[in-house]
């Protein structure tokens, strides 16, 4: 019996503890602060992984015995083509979650991921341009990825400017987390476009279960990569919350103490 | 009953109803200016242009599915009242259907000839065009809904839900082209109804929160 009501404690104090992190998760300065402490040290991290990675693969891999050295732009196309993707998913689950439970915080993130995915797909289809002069011998192929790839950039614009378009910021949030929704039904046609339409564009060379197709002296170099791309994605996200935080409660008493610390209250 | 309505007002704007044909006349009509009148130079871009127009004029019309609606207010009646939103969204976006969409499925024909179309392709023009507009409809309708509280919707709109259509103008050109080199087209047509079936299920549902949304705004 004891031992019961002990579980139920535990529950309530477990629900109580949960509860106080949704609480504080919509409080606007407490966000800020927390953003700006992650970012504080995973900004120096991030950059060092990138450094530490770009030099590894461009600099101490050996060279494709096919491609030459052309191969190495893979570490900067394949991370950001990845985290454009994922992007998209943190975009539209927090457009689900500002939908659902009108979570002023997570419409701050969606609106905050919008621009950085878009740039993140801008990033993977110039860098595939690059490399497909070279290997393919064309700039541009209407290769089902690369399309998807286009269209998928077409999405996040879309979500940029329809934000834009309202004048009521609370009713743009939702429209925007409508239309993200909807364009969910892009994100599976272009993780599975390489394998439906057997295209220019090369299958998936690194899988999960069994043999991945890459060396793994050029795998540990682009899953490193892979890994600052999205600690880059998280940086660039959260201080975009920040910046929007900043925006949204410009009138409020903790965004006027921040700016002028002994001015009047 | 909605439905109904809205055929029927559709039928007392006539010049509505001619506007997404003649406007397909025209642009037809462009193609041979500009490409050049050689005939079988039409023949291969005819399946392509034919949807990329069929396209276009669902987009254009598709702005205007709630707009005079919402204008007058009878918008914001319709979210009050007990119906479900869900089957009047349906009823308004199934009436643009038969006025743009359909109307364009069956007069294609017509075009289909003048840009030089293998005749045995024209029943899998028809049936490809009729099940993809609608397809176009109903995606127009959740961009209509997003948009239509704002002043500037119409450039728009096209950012928002062109992305979105080119699904459909893939697999209906695809299944135009197999039935003009002879292979089955039963794959395409039935990739469009899988769609089709796809956005009647969630696409009233988005276009009905988007006009909640605008009516809140």
């Amino acid at each position: 019996m004891s031992s019961r009501i002990g579980a139920a404690q535990k529950g309530l104090y477990n629900l109580t503890v949960m509860w106080t992190f949704f609480h504080k998760l919509g409080s606007p300065p407490w966000l800020y602060g927390i953003a700006g402490a992650i970012v504080r040290w995973l900004l120096p991290l991030t950059i060092l992984a990138l450094l530490v990675g770009a030099a590894w693969g461009l600099l101490f891999t050996s060279p494709d015995f096919r491609q030459g050295n052309s191969y190495r732009i893979i570490y900067i196309h394949v991370p950001s083509a990845v985290v454009a993707l994922a992007g998209y998913y943190v975009m539209a689950i927090a457009g689900a979650v500002s939908l659902i439970w009108r979570m002023k915080m997570a419409d701050v993130a969606m609106k905050a991921a919008a621009p950085v995915g878009a740039a993140l797909t801008f990033i993977a289809l110039f860098t595939g341009a690059l490399w497909g002069k070279p290997t393919w011998g064309t700039w541009w192929e209407w290769d089902a990825r690369i399309t998807s790839m286009l269209i998928l950039l077409f999405l996040y614009l879309g979500v940029v400017a329809l934000y834009e378009a309202f004048d009521n910021k609370e009713a743009a949030g939702r429209a925007c987390a409508i239309l993200s929704l909807v364009g969910m039904v892009n994100i599976p046609i272009i993780y599975k476009s390489v394998d439906w339409w057997y295209s220019l564009h090369q299958p998936a060379s690194i899988k999960f279960s069994g043999e991945s197709a890459i060396d793994s002296s050029m795998l540990y170099p682009l899953l490193l990569m892979i890994g600052a791309f999205y600690a880059l994605f998280t940086c660039c996200l959260l201080m975009n919350m920040r910046a929007e935080l900043l925006q949204r409660e410009s009138r409020t008493a903790w965004v006027r103490r921040l700016v002028k610390p002994d001015g009047p209250r | 009953m909605l439905l109904r309505r809205q055929l029927s007002l559709a039928i007392r704007r006539p010049i509505e109803i001619g506007n997404p044909l003649v406007f397909f006349a025209i642009v037809v009509a462009l193609f041979p200016l500009g490409i050049g009148p050689a005939s079988e130079q039409l023949a291969m871009i005819a399946p392509g242009a034919i949807w990329i127009i069929a396209l276009l004029s669902s987009l254009l019309t598709s702005d205007s599915v709630f707009r005079s609606d919402f204008d007058d207010g009878s918008l914001e009646q319709l979210l009050l009242a007990p119906q479900p939103l869900y089957l009047s969204v349906l009823a308004y976006l199934c009436a643009h259907w038969v006025v743009t969409g359909l109307l364009l499925a069956l007069v294609s024909p017509v075009f289909a000839l003048m840009l030089n179309l293998p005749a045995e392709a024209v029943g899998t023009l028809m049936v490809s065009l009729a099940l993809g507009t609608a397809v176009l409809s109903l995606v127009g309708g959740i961009g209509a809904a997003l948009t239509v509280g704002l002043k500037r919707g119409g450039m728009l709109i096209s950012l928002l839900i062109l992305p979105l259509y080119i699904p459909v103008l893939i697999f209906g050109t695809a299944a135009v082209q197999a039935a003009v080199s002879g292979a089955p087209v039963g794959p395409f047509l039935a990739l469009l109804g899988a769609m089709l079936s796809l956005a009647i299920a969630l696409g009233p549902l988005a276009t009905a929160a988007g006009l909640r949304i605008s009516i809140d705004a």
